[in-house]
């Protein structure tokens, strides 16, 4: 029963500091920037602003079109409650399958797009047109990554696998490192930084992700907000604790549970810091720039799988 | 005893066949066949699940037929299997066919025909099913073909049917011949042409590998593997949209039983470069299948396309089994195995629904072209809801019945660790990539469906005429989405229920399906992978209450307000400003460019009024390559073969001269 | 399949091969002539890497020297050397790849994966627990091969000349930890020479033709 509160309590968590995770992001950007820019808990005051104004639908919206928010908002908050944050071993790892989690995210994507096309605008079939075309593009480089490291843990199971690394001896796989770099660039494909979509934006060449929401306003817009916003941190973790999982509790007791948390919070600083010195450094790609990036994650990620069975098998 | 009950099903097929052709009324005539058709759906499928859950196989002898061959009939779980999809699909199409028929058929003759070949070509497909021996399996093979052949052919009034059927008898003849001579082969080494017989034949090596291409060629012919699968696209749109809908959801499943029925039981034995062989060409397949599916903006080509693709899946995990069996790891090569027939249940499902949508669809709205439909949401809604809860199955996305047949196969693809040779396990891991790859295009082709098809504004004035179809056009996709939620969330319930399959096989089952319980689905073992599919939906039921329940008090205080679109000051927006089909998938065909011929044109405007002309079409490169070369290749050796025929009587009497020498050589 | 029991020096060797293939993937993706020159300079130190670690874990000091004379030629002087003939000739432009991308790095995994099926028995022959990185040894050696033959400028053919040789003295020194230093000084010496011979013929060739494209060589074939 504990377990369950626990894993409650965890998801709680999650939602409510993903917003941070994206004010720091921004706020290390501003100052490399040299600009004063917005606090780390900005994000939180636009959320409350936009969850107090108006919701506007356009009269031709299907009923898919405010249903979508809620559903993409939802399936978020399911990912976000079966990743191992804190700890392993909690009674919703047995849910925590990789390829589910990757399907979840296709679920929403999914609507989203929908969604976008709903209303028969030019800007909603150009973001959901690219979004899908991407998607299709980076989730063989994930697939295959992911099964570079389940051919060492031989587990799709996300808690398995923390689990394994935690409590095998320390040891360096090339394979890994290869797999990680190519989780790097599908996580930015995905989440829609920079180079492959600009999240500031509004110049419609350059939208992706803000193509599809365009339309949504008030309590809507929040909620996807939120889940994007959510949708990183998740990646964030994943890629925190499939590689550095050392500070994750393995039993849940308190001392061990806020090691972990202090741990995470820690890692997940550090790679907001490199995603925003990225984002500083390089330039929004072009569209059909984006095949070659994500062919780069492919390669890596095949060479991962080839190092693993030239390297690592005896 | 159950197999009496599937001959019973036969039966009533047939009757089905012939009792309307004394009707005069089309209504009626249609009413009764169909609903003697959905019986007999009904009585097979029962027959075949009962044959499935005994596990145990029926046996029997029929006195017609040959009369030292009499035809023997056969029910054991995997043909319980197949049965079970063939008469469940075809008792909810039986239940759309009424309503559609008699929207869309004008002509009496034309009715009856329909309902006459339609008859025949379930009661094939059923005996093929049932066959024990090769003499009836390929009578029934050869009765679904013709039979299908004239379904095909019902709206000859349009010249590119005649053709479609004509490539598509062609075909089934050219794969027909292909299986018999495989049969021929296992009969040839065996003592007789019964299956048992072609069970006990110890064929040595090479001539396993001979049968084994016979039947990959023959039976993916009709399957529709590339580069066989050129009658697909052609065929499935020229027929009615219920046919289409058992082509394609359970007449290429006949083809995949028949394929199975071959290598795993006839022959036995498996060699390693069949599962390579079987596991590229469904790679090839589904990869293809989709980018073809992603390009193609009439309605029913883009899904003939997709079956492409989800059969290139299904033989993927048919391959990636073969693979384990030839290594020594029943279990494994069962996971494969499982997972390959919960595609093809799933598959028989969706693709049967999205087709009956598609009828729906262009019965209604008169257009078969994406670019014309549009907005169909608010006009046909239960129909939308139907073909969404199939799309979203046929993208493999949780919870529905799509995903779980996926993640079985990637299950399976990563098991193949336990294989000693590094290049196979490489080749393994590069085929599930292309699986993700084909998944995620999947999404994206379907995302384009049914955006185009259902939401935005319509884009034709006829697809503003349309309105929600008749109650058993409605029932029917009802029944096919809650089955394919069903599955989704019930997958153990589901597995448990096939292990008499690979039982008899292979020999052994899924032992560790339900040991974490009857929620969770652990196909291997708890530790490494499992998926609880009812707490997927429970869960994300949850969190939207959630989200909706929070926001109440906001919901109270700040209602929505519906105003006209923003058009961004410019003006109002028309219903040629949002995206078609062509221009959806723009991104992806010029990424993947050398996949598809392409044959583009921009025609500048002649005046400063006009607007000029853009015109796209996208072939096949099978079709281009491979068939057409063939065709001419034989039209110019018949035409070699035609100078025998010189005209000149002497040149007759001079060939008789000479055979007569020739024979009186021989002879003395 | 246990990768447990390998030292950490064993692991770091691991790591460093798979990066110096991962080096010489980049250099097939590469189309700038000056990162290329980079990159080959990036792998000369991973190669320098792995010989200390060889030396040190193993206690062989003579590949200290050899690991000096890695550093000094492959990471310092040939890519300078390198380097200032790409800037002396003027030819800093994009470089050409012949036949399309995705096909020569969906031909270079196939080469790597043949260069493991290739190597399988000889790897029996090993007690090392490094013996797997004879495959990849290989598959470096396949890759410059490849990246001579896919480009048409004479330098970045240098450059996939340089590579195989890379590949070869990872070959010796992490599978059979060195050679005899006699055999490693001629190979430096005959490396250093080529590089040298290179760099003047480079001139000539500029001199007579006007460019360093190496199909423009076809001109001087007398038969018409």
């Amino acid at each position: 029963m504990s377990g369950w509160i626990l894993a409650l309590v965890q998801t709680a968590l999650l939602v409510l500091f993903a917003p941070l995770l994206s004010g720091w992001i921004k706020w290390v950007k501003c100052k490399f920037q040299a600009r004063r820019g917005p606090v780390p808990w900005q994000p939180y005051r636009d959320l409350a602003k936009l969850f107090r104004k108006e919701v506007v639908v356009a009269q031709q919206a299907s009923p898919l079109f405010r249903a979508t928010p809620y559903l993409v908002f939802s399936v978020t908050v399911l990912a976000s409650s079966i990743v191992p944050a804190f700890a392993v071993g909690l009674p919703t790892a047995v849910i925590a399958d990789v390829i589910v989690m990757v399907g979840f995210f296709a679920l929403a994507r999914f609507f989203l797009s929908l969604a976008g096309m709903d209303l028969g605008t030019a800007f909603g079939g150009m973001g959901a047109s690219r979004e899908v075309t991407v998607s299709s593009l980076t989730e063989p480089a994930m697939l295959l990554a992911i099964f570079t490291l389940a051919m060492t843990f031989t587990s799709t199971n996300l808690d398995a696998m923390v689990y394994y690394t935690l409590t095998q001896p320390f040891h360096i796989y090339p394979s890994f490192i290869f797999a990680g770099m190519s989780l790097l660039l599908v996580a930015v494909a995905e989440c829609g930084r920079i180079p492959i979509d600009n999240p500031a934006t509004h110049l419609e060449l350059t939208m992706i992700h803000e193509a599809m929401i365009l339309e949504y306003s008030g309590r809507h817009l929040a909620l996807l907000e939120w889940a994007s916003m959510l949708k990183m941190l998740i990646f964030g973790i994943l890629i925190c604790n499939l590689f550095l999982p050392w500070g994750t509790a393995l039993h849940i007791e308190p001392v061990a549970l806020s090691i972990g948390a202090f741990t995470l919070v820690g890692k997940l600083m550090g790679l907001g810091l490199a995603l925003a010195l990225a984002e500083s450094v390089l330039a929004k790609m072009r569209l059909f720039r984006t095949p070659e990036l994500l062919s780069l994650a492919f390669i890596l990620s095949l060479l991962g799988m080839l190092g693993h069975v030239i390297l690592e098998v005896h | 005893m159950y197999l009496y009950l599937a001959h019973s099903g036969v039966l009533l097929a047939l009757l089905a066949a012939v009792v309307s052709l004394p009707i005069r009324s089309i209504s009626t005539g249609a009413r009764m066949a169909f609903a003697l058709l959905g019986l007999s759906g009904l009585a097979t499928a029962a027959s075949g699940c009962m044959g499935m859950l005994t596990g145990c196989s029926l046996n029997l002898v029929l006195p017609i037929g040959l009369p030292w061959l009499n035809s023997h009939q056969h029910l054991d779980p995997l043909a319980g299997f197949f049965l079970l999809l063939v008469g469940g699909v075809t008792a909810i199409v039986a239940l759309f066919g009424p309503g559609y028929v008699i929207g869309s058929v004008s002509d009496s003759a034309a009715a009856r025909t329909l309902a006459f070949f339609t008859g025949l070509f379930v009661a094939g497909m059923y005996l093929v099913i049932l066959a024990a021996d090769a003499f009836s399996f390929m009578v029934a093979w050869e009765l679904m073909s013709v039979a299908s052949y004239f379904l095909v052919a019902h709206d000859h009034h349009q010249k590119e049917n005649v053709a479609a059927a004509f490539i598509y008898l062609l075909m089934a003849q050219a794969g027909g011949l292909f299986i018999l001579l495989g049969y021929g082969v296992l009969a040839g080494f065996g003592t007789g042409f019964t299956f048992a017989d072609m069970q006990a034949a110890a064929l040595p090596v090479h001539w396993q590998h001979i049968a084994f291409i016979l039947a990959f060629i023959g039976f993916g012919m009709k399957a529709g593997i590339v580069p066989l699968h050129v009658w697909l696209p052609q065929a499935h749109p020229a027929a009615p949209s219920h046919i289409s809908a058992l082509m394609s959801g359970v007449m290429l499943k006949v083809a995949v039983y028949g394929f199975i029925r071959f290598c795993y039981d006839l022959v036995g034995t498996f060699h390693w470069q069949w599962g390579v062989i079987i596991l590229l060409a469904g790679c090839a397949s589904a990869l293809l299948g989709i980018l073809y599916a992603l390009m193609q903006h009439d309605l029913k080509r883009l899904l003939a396309y997709s079956s492409v693709e989800n059969i290139g899946i299904i033989y993927m995990g048919l391959g990636l089994s073969v693979l384990f069996a030839s290594n020594g790891n029943p279990a494994l090569a069962a996971l494969g195995l499982v997972a390959a027939l919960y595609h093809c249940m799933n598959h028989a499902l969706f693709k049967s629904l999205l087709f009956l949508g598609a009828g729906a669809l262009i019965s209604q709205s008169g257009q078969h072209d994406l670019n014309r439909m549009g907005g169909l949401m608010r006009l046909m809604p239960i129909t939308a809801i139907c073909f969404l809860v199939g799309s979203i199955s046929i993208s493999a996305l949780p919870p529905f019945n799509g995903f779980v047949s996926e993640w079985l196969t990637f299950q399976t693809a990563l098991q193949g660790t336990v294989l000693d040779s590094g290049i196979t396990k490489s080749i393994i891991a590069v085929a599930a990539a292309s699986l993700a790859l084909t998944g995620a295009l999947a999404a994206a082709c379907f995302v384009k469906v049914f955006g185009i098809a259902f939401l935005g504004q319509a884009r034709s004035k006829d697809t503003l005429q349309a309105h929600e179809v008749s109650f058993g056009m409605r029932a029917s996709q009802v029944l096919l989405a809650s089955g394919c939620l069903l599955l989704g969330i019930f997958p153990s319930a589901v597995i448990n229920s096939m292990q008499a399959i690979p039982t008899e096989l292979l020999g052994i089952g899924l032992s560790q399906v339900e040991a974490g319980g009857w929620l969770w689905l652990t196909p291997i073992s708890a530790r490494a992978s499992s998926y609880g599919a009812p707490l997927v939906l429970f869960g994300i039921s949850i969190a939207w209450a959630g989200a909706y329940l929070l926001l109440h008090p906001r919901r109270r205080k700040t209602p929505v307000r519906f105003s006209p679109t923003w058009d961004c000051g410019f003006g109002s927006l028309s219903t040629r400003n949002q995206y078609t089909a062509t221009s959806f998938s723009q991104p992806i065909r010029r990424i993947f460019r050398p996949i598809w011929p392409i044959d583009e044109r921009v025609d500048p405007p002649e005046t400063a009024a006009e607007g000029g002309r853009y015109s796209i079409h996208i072939g096949d490169w099978a079709w281009e390559k491979l068939y057409l070369p063939l065709g001419r290749m034989i039209q110019r050796s018949a035409k070699l073969v035609t100078k025998i025929q010189g005209g000149n009587i002497r040149t007759y009497l001079a060939y008789s001269f000479f055979t007569l020498i020739v024979m009186l050589w021989i002879v003395i | 399949m246990d990768i447990v029991v390998l030292t950490m020096a064993e692991q770091v060797i691991l790591t460093l091969a798979a990066l110096m293939l991962f080096t010489s993937f980049l250099l097939l993706a590469q189309t700038r002539l000056v990162t290329l020159i980079h990159i080959f300079a990036l792998q000369g130190a991973l190669l320098f890497a792995t010989t200390l670690v060889i030396a040190f874990t193993y206690g062989r000091h003579h590949l200290l020297i050899s690991a000096a004379l890695t550093l000094g030629l492959k990471v310092f002087f040939i890519p300078l050397k390198l380097q200032k003939l790409v800037t002396h000739l003027d030819i800093k432009r994009e470089v050409e790849v012949v036949g399309n991308p995705s096909l020569i790095m969906f031909g270079a995994a196939a080469l790597v994966l043949f260069s493991y099926y290739a190597v399988l028995p000889i790897r029996e022959l090993s007690m090392l627990a490094t013996r797997n990185t004879i495959a990849v040894s290989l598959a470096i050696i396949l890759l410059g091969m490849l990246l001579i033959i896919s480009r048409r400028k004479a330098v970045v053919q240098v450059v996939g000349f340089m590579c195989m040789e890379n590949g070869l003295m990872f070959a010796a020194v992490a599978a059979t930890q060195g050679m005899p230093m006699v055999v490693e000084m001629g190979v430096a010496l005959d490396v250093l020479v080529a590089a040298i011979l290179f760099g003047i013929f480079f001139f000539q060739i500029r001199t007579e033709f006007g460019t360093l494209d190496v199909d423009k060589l076809n001109l001087l074939k007398e038969v018409e």
